[in-house]
């Protein structure tokens, strides 16, 4: 940061970040704005080397850039677009990993300092520390390495409670008698804090947990930035604190949950409950692929509710070949899209562009729910949470107060389903044993191409 | 720089963080959670900078370690946000086009 011109190039890095953030806010500009926010990252990567900062280690710098970035672009390219939502939570964990580790450097290397940028140091440290193994929990959960539903530890609260106490002891103390031993343990008590702060969190709440953290890592990139005197890392770190404070709230308003709720609920005990399977003999009607295409192929309106399990089964191309079919038969299609179908918002239309569905099908939830009432058959697929009417009656259901898509007013029902098993979070849906529903088990893929043979063959 | 021109950056970053954002829709809350992501990876520059002037090995070995997440993050989150928004390019109806779905 000597020369002015370097610093004049992480102006324009910062403009870049900028224009980012405001292109990825709408559809048009999104990818370029991307494409912008890498240019700035590259500019400023580039540019530092030549700032004339102190560069001992060079070779293993830049072996270590190499490696990380092979690493990081290689999975990127790879990732199944279905997994892609905890792909990004193991990004965002190794980002508030590095801030942590870098103020832990740079404690071993300056020594304490003033109170200020000790202070900031013990911030980085303690939010980074959190967001990485935060974020390896959600990674986790939603690889479904462990369970998806709310972890609930024995006296989880008050174990809970008494590590923060400890953390916020170990904080204020390194601060005031700054010592290596008191940063290690300040590492470690975060890294545990949070896992217990993730860990009770289930089912629909993971992604808002992920935006939540992955503003946590913005903050703690920002201090970090304090902590080095560089300014580029203070405004693109505060950037994505604010913005990403912003949209963690918005995205708990598209599904109908105070954040606090999302945060506390499990200590609580609200989002453990509602957790049975009910009665396995409960009676629900099945059907054939043939019933399910004649009761389709005779409708004069269809309503697709795409979830999770189609994306799993791969199914995407298939479910649209089926909705040409019923077009090409005069049947009006729609396609409706629950603001978290998949696993977080927006995954859904990510997933039916790659299978070239038309954009003008695609109906947001606002646009689609008075139809229903006005539908003959609907056909949900892999989706269940979304549609349960639950969210609307039960009190108690972990998905209370979430908006839904209102599949129990159209005249049928039609669900492709794997199992009687609940959905993400766990909890049983009415609509599934209503009269008017009908249940066509097995894989999403297969129960589609065999619906769409019977189709061709009426 | 001192404190307070730090202080004033930071207050006024965030914002300009609120307001670049306030306007979006909810189709494209999943990129632009990646795109940030992805833009405080640039904690790399962090990583280079004490990597560079450390001395120990225990400072060289955090520091290296630092790097590779680093650089992992911004790497990997803006080529997986690309990755989805290449699925918003506009492309007309394309009924001849074999469906896609096989990964």
């Amino acid at each position: 940061m000597s020369s002015s011109w370097s610093q004049l190039a992480n102006l324009v890095a910062a403009v870049l970040f900028i224009l980012a953030l405001k292109g990825l806010s709408s559809p048009k500009s999104a990818r370029n704005g991307n494409l912008l926010g890498a240019a700035g990252a590259l500019l400023a990567t580039v540019v530092l080397f030549f700032s004339g900062i102190k560069l001992s280690n060079l070779l293993l710098i830049i072996a270590a850039i190499l490696v990380g970035s092979a690493i990081g672009g290689i999975s990127a390219r790879r990732v199944k677009m279905t997994q892609m939502p905890q792909l990004v939570a193991l990004f965002n964990g190794v980002g508030g990993g590095a801030a942590a580790l870098i103020s832990v450097v740079e404690y071993l290397e300056a020594g304490a300092g003033e109170p200020v940028a000790l202070a900031a140091t013990v911030f980085t440290v303690v939010v980074g520390s959190i967001s990485f193994s935060g974020s390896i929990v959600t990674f986790l959960k939603l690889q479904e390495l462990m369970t998806s539903r709310p972890v609930i530890v024995p006296a989880g609260r008050f174990v809970t409670i008494l590590v923060a106490a400890a953390t916020l002891v170990a904080a204020v103390w390194l601060v005031a008698a700054p010592q290596t031993w008191l940063l290690v343990a300040l590492l470690v008590l975060s890294l545990v804090l949070g896992i217990l702060f993730v860990l009770p969190v289930g089912g629909a709440d993971v992604p808002i947990v992920i935006s939540l953290l992955n503003a946590f890592t913005g903050l703690s990139v920002a201090a970090s930035g304090y902590v080095l005197g560089n300014v580029l890392l203070i405004i693109a770190g505060t950037l994505v604190g604010a913005s990403g404070t912003l949209l963690t709230r918005e995205m708990a308003k598209a599904m109908g949950r105070p954040i606090t709720a999302t945060l506390f609920g499990a200590f609580n005990g609200t989002t453990a409950g509602g957790s049975g399977t009910g009665d396995p003999d409960r009676p629900v009607r099945s059907a054939s692929p043939n019933d399910v295409a004649i009761m389709l192929a005779y409708a004069a309106k269809v309503i697709l509710v795409p979830g999770y399990g189609l994306a799993v089964a791969q199914a995407q191309g298939t479910l649209r070949e089926l909705a040409d079919l019923l077009t090409a038969r005069g049947v009006e299609v729609d396609y409706a899209i629950h603001p978290v179908a998949g696993r977080m918002p927006g995954h859904m239309n990510v997933l039916l562009a790659e299978a070239s569905v038309p954009y003008e099908q695609l109906k947001e939830m606002d646009e689609i729910n008075p139809e229903f009432a006005m539908t003959d058959v609907v056909l949900v697929v892999g989706a269940n949470d979304v549609v349960n009417p639950a969210a609307r009656t039960d009190k108690s259901a972990p998905i209370y107060g979430m908006p839904i898509l209102n599949v129990d007013q159209a005249q049928q029902v039609v669900f492709l389903k794997r199992s009687m098993r609940p959905g993400f979070a766990g909890i049983e849906n009415e609509v599934l044993f209503d009269p008017k529903t009908t249940l066509l088990f097995g894989d999403a893929k297969d129960s589609l191409t065999k619906v769409v043979a019977a189709l061709k063959a009426l | 720089m001192d404190g307070i021109a730090l202080l004033t950056i930071f207050v006024l970053s965030i914002f300009v963080g609120l307001e670049v954002v306030s306007k979006v829709s909810t189709v494209l809350h999943t990129p632009l959670m990646s795109g940030a992501n992805a833009i405080h990876g640039i904690v790399l520059l962090g990583g280079i900078i004490v990597t560079g002037s450390a001395e120990h090995p225990l400072e060289i070995t955090l520091g290296v370690i630092a790097i590779l997440l680093g650089s992992i993050n911004l790497v990997g989150g803006f080529v997986v946000t690309d990755r989805m928004l290449e699925m918003f390019k506009p492309k007309r109806p394309a009924p001849t086009e074999k469906a896609g779905g096989s990964a």
